[in-house]
Parts: C-alpha cells; sequence; structure tokens
C-alpha cells in the first residue's frame, strides 16, 4: 500500500503543469462553493436568528387556537404549575412571557397602528439587548408606566423622550383599552418593518391596559440546544394537553422558511451546475492520465500487479489532486470568510428591500457553519470518484497485450 | 524434469476475418536453468511465443504447462498471481516504473508478493550489487542509462525468485558494451541461481551465448540445436570479449 501511495503522489507531479492546472479548477470551484454557500447560510442563520430573538423565540406557547386568530381573547394564564414544568426542562435557557396586541397610538394629529409588546423587561432585555438599542431615553424596568417606542414610529409621530403617547385599542372581552404613557426610551429595532410600529411596555402595565390581568398571549422559549428542540417540543406538547399550542419558529414562520428553503434549493442546482462543470475536467484529465499510461499499466500488470492495485492507485492519484486543491481552497477561503463574518457587507438598494421583506437585517453575513466546508469537501472528494469511474472501468477491460504493443 | 512443456500450441489471430497462424502446432520443452534464445526473422512468431509461455496471452488451441500446472486454464487473475510468483520479465523497452527509483522498482515486486520489509530490503541490495548498480539505488529510470536500466529490469525480473525469466528482445537498444555487460550478468545469475531464461532475439550476441537455440519461422519451430560448445563460454565468458 505504501508503495501504491508513493506512486500515485509521484505521479501526478509528472505533468506538474496539468495537475496545477486540474487543482485550479477545483480549488475555484470550492471557493466559490464556500463563498456562496457560507453567504447563504449565513444570511439564512441571521434571518432565523433575528426572527428566533426577536419575535418568537425558537418555541412558543399559546393558547389552543390563537395562532389562527390572534386576539386578545385567546390568551391564557401563566400557571404556577406551567412555570415549574419551563424552570424543570434543562434545554430551556429562558422563558419570556408576553402579551402582544394591536391599538392606535396618537399624537397631535397623526395616528397610526402599532404593535405593543408586554414583556418582562429584564428577562426581554436579557435576550433582545433592548437596552442597547435605545438611541435616545433610557430603558424601563418593571412597575414603570412608561413606553419604549421604536425610531421610526417616533419620527412618524413626531415624539420625543418625556413625551406623551395616547393608545386605544380592543381589551379582553370587548372592554375598550385606552391609556397615556410617557415616553422613556426610543430604540432602533433591527427589522425595518417593526421599526415603524413596535411599542414596548412593562408586562403588567400592557396587562392593565388590556383589562386582562395575569393574561399572556405567549410564552417564548430559548433552548439551550436548538438541536434537541424537537424533544422538547414533544416533552411540553405531553404535558401541557390539548388547551395549549406548541409551536417551534418554523411553523410560526412559514413563509420565510418557504423562502429559505427555494433559496437553498436555488442554490444547490447553482453549485451542482459548477460541480458538473468541474467534475468533466477532472474526468478528461484523469482519463487523459490513465489513457497515456496504458503501456505503463499492461507492464505492471505483466509483472504480477493485480488490477485492483491499479486502479487503487488511480483513484488516490484522483484524490490526492483533489485533496491538495481543498486543502489550498480551504486555506485562500477561510480566512476571508472569518473577516467577513465579524464585518458582514452592507446591503443598500433592491437587495435590501428584499431581505427587509423577509424580516431580515439588510447585510450579508456569512455562515462558519463547519457543515459547510464538510459538505463541499465531500462534494468535491465525491465528484473526484465519480469522475474516476469511467477510466477505472477502461483499466479493468483493457487488453495487455494490445497496451504493451502501444 | 521439464519446468515449461507446451503441448501442440497455436495462436491464430484474425481467426474470423484473414487468419494469421502465429503459432503454429509448436510442441517444446525446457529444463531449469537453462538459457535458451529463440531466434527467427521478424514476424515469426518469437514475441508470441513468449506472451504464451509467460500468459499474458491465451492460445487458440493447445495448452502450456509450468511446472506440471495447465496455465492455460487459468483464469485472468490468477495467471496475475502465477505471474508475479513463477515468472520474470525483461522487455526491450526496459519499463520500468519511471516514478519509482531503481531500488524502488526491484523491491516493489516483492512488496506484492508480500514479502516483509527486511527481507525485501537485503534481496533488493544483493540483487542490485549483482548487476552493478548497488551505488546507483536510488536514482529513477530517467537518470540511469539504458544499459543501466535493463540491468535494473532484470534485477526486477530475479526479485520474485521466479522459476524462469522471459526476455523479450532485451537488448535490442543497447550498445555493444552493455550488451555484453547484460549477459554477463544474466549468465552468472543463470549459473549462481540456476535460474532459467528464455530469450526472443535477433541478436547475434545472444545467441552466441545461448546454450539452445530455438529458430521459428512461419510459427513453426524450424531448428532447435543445443550448442555444447558454448557451455565452455558460459564457464569462462570473458574469453569471448
Amino acid at each position: 500500500m505504501n508503495t501504491i501511495l508513493k506512486m500515485a503522489w509521484r505521479n501526478i507531479w509528472r505533468n506538474k503543469r496539468r495537475t496545477i492546472l486540474m487543482m485550479f479548477s477545483i480549488l475555484i470551484a470550492i471557493v466559490l462553493s464556500l463563498f456562496t454557500r457560507s453567504m447563504q447560510k449565513g444570511t439564512y442563520a441571521n434571518m432565523i436568528d433575528n426572527v428566533v430573538k426577536l419575535s418568537t423565540g425558537y418555541i412558543q406557547i399559546h393558547k389552543k387556537g390563537y395562532w389562527d386568530n390572534k386576539s386578545i381573547n385567546e390568551t391564557f394564564v401563566e400557571t404556577t404549575k406551567l412555570r415549574r414544568l419551563l424552570a424543570g426542562d434543562k434545554n430551556l435557557t429562558l422563558t419570556i412571557p408576553r402579551l402582544e396586541s394591536f391599538a392606535l397610538t396618537s399624537s397631535g394629529k397623526r395616528t397610526k397602528g402599532a404593535v405593543i409588546i408586554g414583556t418582562d423587561p429584564e428577562l426581554e432585555d436579557s435576550l433582545n439587548h433592548y437596552s442597547k438599542k435605545i438611541i435616545r431615553g433610557k430603558y424601563f424596568k418593571s412597575g414603570d408606566k412608561a413606553v419604549l417606542v421604536s425610531d421610526k414610529l417616533a419620527e412618524f409621530l413626531q415624539l420625543g423622550v418625556g413625551d406623551t403617547l395616547v393608545l386605544i385599542g380592543q381589551g379582553y372581552h370587548g372592554i375598550t383599552a385606552a391609556g397615556k404613557y410617557p415616553i422613556k426610551g426610543i430604540f432602533h429595532f433591527p427589522i425595518p418593518q417593526l421599526d415603524n410600529q413596535l411599542i414596548i411596555m412593562p408586562l403588567e402595565e400592557s396587562q392593565y391596559f388590556y383589562a386582562a390581568p395575569n393574561r399572556i398571549t405567549s410564552i417564548s422559549l430559548m433552548l439551550n440546544n436548538p438541536g434537541n428542540m424537537d424533544k422538547t417540543i414533544t416533552m411540553l406538547r405531553e404535558k401541557l394537553g390539548a388547551d395549549y399550542e406548541v409551536m417551534p419558529w418554523q411553523e410560526m414562520n412559514r413563509e420565510m422558511v418557504q423562502a429559505i428553503e427555494s433559496d437553498n434549493v436555488g442554490g444547490i442546482i447553482m453549485l451542482a451546475i459548477l460541480y458538473m462543470v468541474i467534475g468533466f475536467g477532472v474526468f478528461g484529465t484523469v482519463m487523459m492520465m490513465t489513457m497515456e499510461r496504458r503501456k505503463e499499466f499492461a507492464i505492471m500488470i505483466a509483472v504480477g500487479m493485480k488490477k485492483t492495485k491499479l486502479l487503487t492507485m488511480v483513484v488516490w492519484e484522483t484524490i490526492f489532486i483533489g485533496v491538495v486543491a481543498i486543502l489550498a481552497g480551504l486555506l485562500i477561503t477561510y480566512p476571508m470568510l472569518l473577516y467577513l463574518f465579524y464585518h458582514p457587507i452592507p446591503l443598500t438598494g433592491d437587495l435590501a428591500s428584499y431581505m427587509i421583506a423577509f424580516g431580515a437585517e439588510p447585510i450579508l453575513p456569512f455562515s462558519l457553519n463547519p457543515d459547510i466546508f464538510i459538505i463541499q469537501t465531500i462534494s468535491v472528494i465525491i465528484i473526484s470518484i465519480i469522475a474516476v469511474i469511467y477510466p477505472l472501468s477502461v483499466l479493468l477491460r483493457f487488453d495487455v497485450l494490445k497496451a504493451m504493443r502501444s | 524434469m521439464s519446468i515449461i512443456t507446451t503441448k501442440n500450441l497455436e495462436k491464430i489471430y484474425n481467426e474470423s476475418i484473414v487468419p494469421v497462424h502465429a503459432i503454429n502446432n509448436i510442441s517444446l520443452s525446457f529444463e531449469k536453468g537453462e538459457f535458451t534464445a529463440i531466434v527467427g526473422p521478424s514476424g515469426c512468431g518469437k514475441t508470441t511465443l513468449l506472451n504464451l509461455l509467460g500468459g499474458l496471452d491465451k492460445p487458440t488451441s493447445g495448452e502450456v504447462f509450468i511446472d506440471g500446472i495447465n496455465l492455460t486454464e487459468f483464469s485472468s487473475n490468477k495467471i496475475i498471481n502465477f505471474r508475479l510468483r513463477n515468472i520474470g520479465f525483461v522487455f526491450q523497452a526496459y519499463n520500468l516504473i519511471p516514478v519509482l527509483t531503481a531500488k524502488e522498482n526491484v523491491e516493489f515486486i516483492m512488496e506484492l508478493q508480500g514479502i516483509p520489509k527486511q527481507k525485501r530490503e537485503e534481496r533488493v541490495v544483493h540483487l542490485l550489487e549483482q548487476v552493478g548498480l548497488k551505488e546507483r539505488m536510488n536514482n529513477r529510470p530517467g537518470e540511469l542509462s539504458g544499459g543501466q536500466q535493463q540491468r535494473v529490469a532484470v534485477a526486477r525480473a530475479l526479485a520474485s525468485k521466479p522459476k524462469f525469466v522471459l526476455a523479450d528482445e532485451p537488448t535490442a537498444n543497447l550498445d555493444s558494451t552493455s550488451t555484453g555487460n547484460l549477459l554477463d550478468i544474466m549468465l552468472k545469475l543463470n549459473e549462481m541461481e540456476n535460474t532459467t531464461f528464455i530469450f526472443a532475439t535477433h541478436d547475434s550476441r545472444v545467441m552466441k551465448r545461448a546454450r539452445r537455440i530455438i529458430t521459428l519461422d512461419d510459427g513453426k519451430v524450424v531448428q532447435d540445436e543445443n550448442i555444447k560448445q558454448n557451455m565452455k563460454k558460459q564457464v569462462n565468458p570473458a574469453d569471448e570479449n
């Protein structure tokens, strides 16, 4: 085996220029595929992260039917039993009870529909770091009778810190919800769609405003290990029974999941085309390398080398070329991706609008998920092996005597 | 006892179009330790006969027995293994593996046989010493002259301790000095290790040193002579030069 490996390695350098060209084409494929996949995965991760952290969490618990009919009447009480159940699950890192509804907000002659989120200021801040998003004023705390208003909404209503905001809406069981709240802080929300219409207030205050004491619309759950999400959901569904619905983030964001899936498939098709082109290049070179050495192979067989060993040698040659190209590709790409991971590219124009439409920040983030590197590496190795199948079949069938005479 | 026996050996090319009798009903036997030259004009069937004896080609009819084993009944995989352990080859164009050094070329055959590293090393050094190339063992074929490459090829052929060595025009590409050296080495190995050598050759220098000459014409044996005078020359090959 040792000599087979030695021969394979030395063989690939017999025609240095051709080998380097072939390696270069694989390297280009690796660089392109890693960039594309890292960008795609980074964008998806960013979209998911935004949605999970800023909106739904990994899992949400609602009253049965709330998701299809988001009404203030479809609320539930966070009982001690429920709290104990959630506290007992080690996969849950954070549980945030929220009361979410709509209201009209007004200041002077300006009125706009707004999303009101009543939440626990401390818990919410530990997840979303709203206190760091405050651009004017201060973050609030439990017991405050004040609100935080998103940047664009405050701009529309022409309000500043300390000004009063009027809210009017429908409370629990048809009661009119109305209130006046001073603005304690103005924050910038990274999703422009929500930055236009978001008001946050302490949970108790929102329950008072909507006349829904102790009631909440959802409990958002953050997970220690998102990979175990299904297990946690199954456990919660079993223990909570039929009065509640336990939903993963994918169910609550179907449009986004579909958009990601279709974009992902598009990306994979593009990569498949790229790999096919590279595959034919590899095939051509391996075929040439095999055909031009037929006499040499025939001699090896004549002196007693089994065809299987010969095939092993040719496979190793291809693997060596692939592996060297892959390593070079990784060495070139990884530092670039590492930089882009920490410094995502800001987007403008239509592309930015597209990202915003899907609820993501208008940036091009990059992912360093090891899966990307592993999958691309395995793909190139598989393509190399596929490309070598036909030359191998030629070797299996070739006529030793004819080849010796050639 | 005969080491190789052929019975009514026939090889016909283009059987269905214009049949060419490359080998026509040849029955021969070769004894252990022979130093035989198969001679004849171009196209007389020398190489074809060698290929049949080495199991590189299958006869149209007839049989080849090596130590009583019928070679013509072997599958192609089995015959490769048989060749590895029983037959050494020396080719006209040397045909060493270009990416391996002289030492690695010789050692490679033994590695294929599964001989342990230490034993391989010892035999490689011994063989390269025998062919006078111990000092060049780490050179690749491209760094050796034609004569040196052919001597490595002889060492390679003997590495597996074969029952016999088939050499197809081994001196065709060599000058007279290299040819003389090569023949000296092969005769020495023939005597020392009692290895059977069978040559296909045009070269009169080889014929002069052979103990038996089989002459072919149109695929038939037209003469088979044992040359006793050559026995003397083998004892003291320097006399010839």
